[in-house]
């Protein structure tokens, strides 16, 4: 049977822009149909602004890659029309076993708070994620947004025309020239965009090797995550085990530094890890053998003039904690409205740079994270092993020492604190989560969840107490939601009013929160806009 | 008001406690001994609770060795 990573999805096929007299201008190129390229040509193709993908390949992710996908990329993807085929095809999962040498030292539960749609995380190959973004961006196309995706379009060269930028590309039927507005780059942590264009790429090498090993079994382990310090089959190394959809289960196994790549890759030497590790009868197929390192590291900047880096290609971080895809979903998510902003003309081209502070800022707390997982499942020093092992020692006997395991601190969103776009909280007694800058949280409505109801234009979304239906700011139409707490689920209430007794949020496109008052005052109100489109 | 580190006498009977951390390392070897240092830090730690004394801690710990010269 053939994989779904074996199929061409989107071959190359002739463009009539390969035949043009003069380079054709387009709006919007992305660069790369991994799953942050796709999600930003959704975004931008939903929302009527063209978007062709150009990718020098001509099918989904070979191998799962990422599996592990988190609650706030799944929000975005259903606002981009994607969530639910990848929650239905996933696994859930919130138990968490710990090992430490022969023995089980705890387990815990992430116990994920109600009210929300959609789970904290689900486990999912890459190569689905991608084939349902894939999936979308054809039912986009076929109900004529604009929206294409070239396969075997591979960019020799980019030029800053100041207004614009020139691409060189080169298919099986030879080179062509494209002309682009804006250019998203979305080409991976390899980024030959960023090569090209000679840009820093620095930050800290972890001297380390990991296998992974993804394999087909019908065995009995529960649908959980195990992590192993120091286990008997793997010994002074970690290991992580972790089920996939469709039989498939994750197995992750650090090798150390000095190994043999091409060896240790061989069936024949993976093999006996494995059985090691599942014991001499279980039966398997290997699907996908990949030995990786990794290195944590940003761009200084991720915008240069007309070309924006995102994902990956601006940011890599270790696997620890799958902050990777899950928070280039964010960065995407975060630009996309910016961009049509400025693109309209309806917001200043220094909007866009909000999008390098605010996303920096999460690319910085996720390589922080994931650098301390990463110093803690991996240590680098007798000190640090001893402290570390300590931890574990501990953790099997007292509760207190349990929230030092580090095993990967799992990706959550970031609340963009200082952010100019931000207007200072005006809602005494108000959550902290909802704080502006933070992204909204998830409850329940009478009908559906209150994240249908907001994101892709500017939403004022107001509790026990009322606001015009419809406001007009500098050009920017903005909607309103208003609600009652008393008729709906006490999550409501807990999240947006906490001590105060009437709320007024200016809510953003990307779902995250502009500014929040006790009450509706139209000349704060419009300020508030002007901020948070960098008009002030 | 956030609580100080102290760095006065604090400790009952100070003589029987130093009798008793070496008594609770009689018959280990260097490493049961790091180890179970490593152990009482991370527990002693969770008492105080208190960030800006831990800090305080690791500062005046970090600051007391002997200069040679």
């Amino acid at each position: 049977m053939n994989k779904i990573f074996e199929i061409p999805l989107y071959p190359y096929a002739r463009s009539a822009d390969q035949d043009a007299a003069k380079p054709v201008r387009r709006k919007v190129v992305v660069v790369g149909a991994g799953p942050i390229g796709l999600a930003a040509a959704i975004d931008l193709a939903q929302q009527g602004i063209e978007a062709i993908v150009v990718d020098d390949n001509d099918k989904v992710s070979f191998g799962s890659r990422a599996i592990c996908f988190a609650k706030r990329p799944l929000e975005i993807l259903d606002r981009l029309g994607c969530g639910h085929p990848m929650v239905d095809k996933g696994v859930v999962w919130d138990t968490g076993k710990v090992f430490f040498d022969d023995r089980k030292v705890y387990e815990f539960n992430l116990l994920p708070e109600t009210g929300h749609e959609f789970p904290a995380f689900i486990n999912l190959q890459q190569y689905y994620f991608e084939e349902y973004l894939v999936n979308r961006a054809r039912e986009l196309e076929a109900e004529g947004a604009p929206i294409e995706i070239r396969g075997g379009n591979k960019v020799l060269k980019v030029t800053d025309k100041g207004d614009h930028t020139e691409i060189l590309i080169d298919t099986p039927e030879g080179q062509y020239t494209l002309e682009a507005d804006w250019l998203i780059a979305c080409d991976g942590a390899a980024s030959p965009i960023r090569a090209m264009m000679g840009l820093d790429f620095v930050g800290r090498v972890f001297e380390d090797n990991f296998l992974i090993a993804d394999v087909i079994m019908e065995a009995d382990f529960p649908t959980e995550r195990w992590f192993w310090f120091d286990p008997p089959f793997n010994k002074g190394q970690s290991a992580l085990l972790h089920k996939q959809p469709d039989g498939v289960w994750r197995i992750d196994l650090q090798l150390g530094w000095d190994i043999d790549k091409e060896e240790e890759k061989k069936p024949e030497n993976v093999i006996p890890r494995l059985k090691a590790m599942l014991g001499e009868d279980v039966k398997f197929d290997l699907e996908w053998v990949s030995i990786y390192t990794f290195q944590c590291r940003r761009m200084e900047q991720f915008r240069h003039n007309r070309v924006i880096f995102a994902g990956d290609a601006a940011h890599q971080v270790s696997p620890f904690g799958a902050r990777g895809a899950n928070s280039g979903l964010q960065d995407t998510d975060n630009l996309i409205w910016k961009l049509k902003l400025v693109m309209e003309g309806l917001a200043p081209e220094s909007l866009l740079d909000s999008y390098d502070v605010e996303r920096i800022h999460g690319a910085d707390e996720n390589i922080l994270n994931s650098s301390r997982s990463t110093d803690f499942i991996t240590p680098k020093s007798e000190t640090s092993r001893l402290f570390r092992d300590a931890v574990l020692d501990l953790s099997e006997h007292y509760e207190f020492a349990r929230p030092l395991v580090n095993s990967g601190r799992l990706s959550v969103p970031c609340t963009y604190d200082r952010s100019a776009l931000n207007t200072p909280d005006a809602l005494p007694g108000g959550p902290a989560r909802t704080r502006p800058g933070s992204p909204c949280p998830d409850a329940p409505l009478d009908e559906g969840f209150l994240l249908h109801r907001l994101g892709n234009d500017f939403t004022l979304l107001t509790i026990n107490t009322d606001v015009p239906a419809e406001l007009e700011e500098s050009g920017i139409k903005v909607g309103s939601l208003s609600l009652y707490s008393e008729a709906l689920d006490p999550a409501l209430a807990e999240r947006y009013l906490g001590e105060a007794e009437t709320a007024v949020y200016l809510i953003r496109p990307d779902q995250h929160v502009a500014a929040r008052w006790e009450k509706f005052d139209e000349t704060a109100t419009r300020a508030a806009i002007r901020r948070a489109i960098g008009k002030e | 008001m956030s609580l100080t580190l102290t760095l006065t006498p604090n400790i009952d009977n100070a003589d029987d406690f130093y009798a008793d951390l070496l008594a609770v390392h009689e018959g280990l070897s260097k490493a049961e001994s790091d180890a179970l240092n490593a152990r009482l830090i991370l527990i002693l730690a969770n008492q105080i609770g208190d960030r800006e004394v831990l800090v305080a801690a690791l500062k005046a710990a970090k600051e007391s060795t002997h200069q040679p010269g």
